[in-house]
């Protein structure tokens, strides 16, 4: 098995020590550090997401598993910057105004973190302004928000707009989320994207991003 | 004797509360609102209020549980006495705040006419003491969704209700309209007609509108529900006693909070908790082990001395199958024999989150056999046995004996038409129709059957007036048509 492959394989036990005892072998050998990240991180973490999709593994194995991958990315970094590799994406994320309900918000997060996108986590209560201003000063070309309850889905809608109304529609994008929340409501409000679930998440947002 | 369930033992039970008591007072409560952290530092609890955490004391617990009631009443909007929340009375009532409702089979968005047709149903649901505001609808400006649904139910039903606020805001009007019905605040507190749900946020938690909606409960006299929500595995931990201590953590901080607003406020202590199913990332409320955490937090808010609460009795089924049977039925015959004085969950499917009027009238009946379930098996005229059965060798038949029309009633229950009893030639004679078919005509036969509510025409008058001077302040000048 070469290294790139025991990284996936690494990933899948959530053995994150071994995962970044790989990476720093792999950097050493003088891989690339496109090619440590595509094949062996994300392309590992691809396999993952396939095996929970298909209910082979659960939650608990995804989180180790993305656990793991963070080591690596951690270590890939630095030379990630040097290189002027990008990040797979940023995502600015949090719950709507006047909604505590995080839980799935959180879950979204952590898949997306394994996914290799990069997560700003407002965490809850948070204003369209704040969303908008930080997708703006970090450069995130995707805000996601969560909704749970049907008093706070409307402030969703306020994040749409405060972007048309800055000209920034197009520009970032929006995806929402939430048991209340459906497409027809997306649509309805003008959103991008919705997503039923975590992984339904990744797969919407990486649409989003425009990444397989 | 009336049938009884109990999972802990006194030592077991006291372990778990000394050990909640313990995080109270050691790791403290966060919680997001300075109000009601100033109001405990008055009563000698530790707080930084830059931190929005305060650590609570023994004695200040103490104080909590030597007034918090063992027990209240509840009054329908005529005020006829409809609950006793003391002992192991139990009484239903349907899950609260659905945002969907199940017709015809498919899910879908709720409107002021699917709302006015549960609250006339409910007024025919014998076993069903209660009604709550069962699912909130989409034809009114979110910001009153909480409030109207209130209105609604005070308008077209008259058994007190199980709701709750949203919102710190939604509080007044939800108070004004109960003040609209009752005529005094006075009288208001002298005869409760509503539970007010409040959730602690897990883990050991109080958000900014919740904990002042326990605050503003108390010091009206209207009593509330604590609804602690630990998700074991996840937002709490997985074995069953963890996810114990952290619901009497939580629900004692809640009884803490409304005692110190207002000694004497009848609290019931309540909960939705649920295991985590890691597989779907979902709360499922039929799970065995979430009903006997459910039971086991009733056990020890009853060695606390309080009446008692769960969100169970209701299914994650999508449709009204064979699951949302099973789950159901298993979840009320455990809190009815675990005697949890106020048992949610009639009508709800899919994780708390969709209402289906068919499944309350198959629920009613669920509900009807718990509470025959338990009240047990007691001897009446049954000693000495020989002249019964004198007269059942002499007539061949009991059938019109005069002890069997003196104990028939009491002894036997008959569960309404949605129960199917008949032998099959006479089913398929009678049309072969299915469990969903026949809920379905019962639903019209109740919505039907049901008279219209006897609050004075002053008393609606001036309900109407009070909602629709709320939905003004949110851009809606009438509210929906109601004809
Ligand atoms: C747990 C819970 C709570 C906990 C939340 C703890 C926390 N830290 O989050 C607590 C106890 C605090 C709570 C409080 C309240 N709750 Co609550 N709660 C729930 C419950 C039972 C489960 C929610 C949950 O965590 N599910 C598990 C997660 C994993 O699923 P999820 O959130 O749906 O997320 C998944 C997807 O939706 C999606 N997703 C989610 N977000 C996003 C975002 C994006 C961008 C994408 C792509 C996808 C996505 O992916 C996630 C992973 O699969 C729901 C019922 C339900 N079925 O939703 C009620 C529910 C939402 N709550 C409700 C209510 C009424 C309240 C309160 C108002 C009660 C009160 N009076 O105190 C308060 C409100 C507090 C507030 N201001 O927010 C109602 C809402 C009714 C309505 N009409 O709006 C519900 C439906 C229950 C009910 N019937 O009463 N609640």
């Amino acid at each position: 098995m070469d290294i790139l492959q025991e990284i996936g394989a690494s990933l899948r036990k959530g053995d994150d020590n071994r995962v970044a005892e790989l990476t720093r072998q792999a950097i050493d050998a003088g891989m690339g550090v496109g090619a440590i990240l595509d094949d062996g991180l994300i392309g590992g973490m691809n396999v993952v997401g396939d095996l929970f999709r298909r209910h082979e593994i659960f939650l608990p194995e995804v989180l180790l598993a993305a656990r793991a991958m963070q080591k690596g990315i951690d270590l890939l970094k630095p030379l990630m910057i040097e290189e002027g590799i990008p990040a797979v994406g940023k995502v600015v994320i949090g719950t709507a105004q006047g909604d505590l309900h995080d839980i799935g918000k959180n879950l979204v997060g952590i898949m997306l973190k394994g996914a290799g996108i990069e997560v700003i986590d407002l965490g809850n209560d948070v204003s369209a302004e704040r969303f908008v201003d930080t997708a703006v000063e970090a450069g995130a070309p995707v805000i996601g928000i969560s909704a749970l309850l049907t008093t706070t889905m409307s402030s969703m809608k306020g994040v749409v707009d405060l972007l048309r109304e800055r000209g920034l529609n197009g520009k970032i994008r929006t995806i929402i989320g939430g048991a209340p929340v459906s497409k027809d409501f997306a649509d309805e409000i003008g959103a991008d994207a919705y997503g039923y679930d975590a992984a339904n998440a990744v797969d919407q947002v990486k649409a989003l991003l425009g990444v397989a | 004797m009336r049938p009884a369930l109990t999972f802990l033992g006194d030592e077991l039970k006291t372990k778990i509360i000394d050990e909640a008591r313990h995080l109270l007072c050691t790791l403290g409560v966060e919680i997001h609102n300075p109000r009601v952290l100033a109001l405990l530092g008055d009563h000698g609890a530790d707080v930084d209020l830059s931190k929005q955490h305060v650590r609570l004391t023994d004695g200040l617990i103490d104080q909590a549980l030597a007034t918090v009631p063992s027990g209240f009443k509840l009054y329908d909007a005529i005020g006829r006495q409809t609950h006793d929340f003391s002992g192991d009375n139990v009484h239903f009532t349907p899950g609260s705040a659905a945002i969907k409702i199940l017709d015809n089979g498919r899910m879908r968005k709720p409107v002021t006419g699917d709302y006015i047709r549960y609250a006339k149903l409910m007024s025919g649901l014998e076993h069903i003491q209660a009604q709550s505001t069962a699912f909130i609808t989409t034809d009114v400006p979110e910001e009153i969704s909480d409030s109207y649904r209130l209105f609604l139910s005070l308008m077209y039903c008259e058994k007190p209700v199980v709701t709750g606020a949203f919102t710190i805001a939604a509080f007044d009007i939800m108070r004004d309209l109960q003040l609209a019905v009752r005529g005094s605040a006075e009288e208001l507190k002298a005869k409760p007609l509503t539970i007010f749900s409040c959730c602690p946020t897990s883990p050991i938690k109080w958000s900014d509108v919740t904990s002042q909606n326990v605050v503003d409960c108390a010091r009206q006299g209207i009593p509330v529900e604590f609804i602690s929500m630990p998700l074991s595995g996840f937002m709490a931990p997985v074995t069953l006693v963890g996810s114990l201590i952290q619901h009497t953590a939580e629900t004692l901080s809640g009884v803490v909070i409304s005692q110190a607003a207002s000694p004497g406020a009848p609290v019931l202590y309540g909960g939705s908790p649920a295991i985590f199913d890691i597989r779907y990332e979902t709360t499922p409320m039929g799970a065995v082990e979430t009903q006997m955490i459910d039971c086991a937090y009733s056990e020890i808010g009853k060695h606390l001395g309080m009446p008692t609460q769960a969100y169970i009795g209701m299914s994650d089924a999508k449709q009204l199958d064979a699951q949302a049977g099973f789950e159901t039925s298993m979840g009320a015959t455990l809190a009815a024999l675990s005697g949890i004085n106020s048992i949610s969950g009639p009508g709800m499917l899919d994780f708390e989150s969709c209402q289906s009027l068919e499944k309350l009238v198959v629920d009613n009946e669920i509900c009807g056999l718990t509470q025959r379930l338990v009240r047990g098996i007691e001897p009446r005229e049954d000693f000495p046995s020989t002249p019964i059965f004198e007269e059942l060798l002499r007539d061949k038949h009991l059938l019109i004996a005069d002890h069997t029309r003196r104990h028939l009633k009491e002894e036997i229950f008959f569960p309404g038409p949605v129960v199917d009893r008949a032998n099959s030639s006479r089913w398929h004679e009678e049309g072969g129709i299915t469990l969903h078919e026949r809920a379905a005509k019962e639903v019209e036969r109740l919505v039907a059957a049901c008279a219209p509510s006897a609050l004075s025409d002053d008393v609606t008058t001036e309900l109407d007036r009070l909602m629709t001077a709320e939905a003004r302040r949110f851009g809606m000048q009438s509210l929906p048509g109601r004809g």
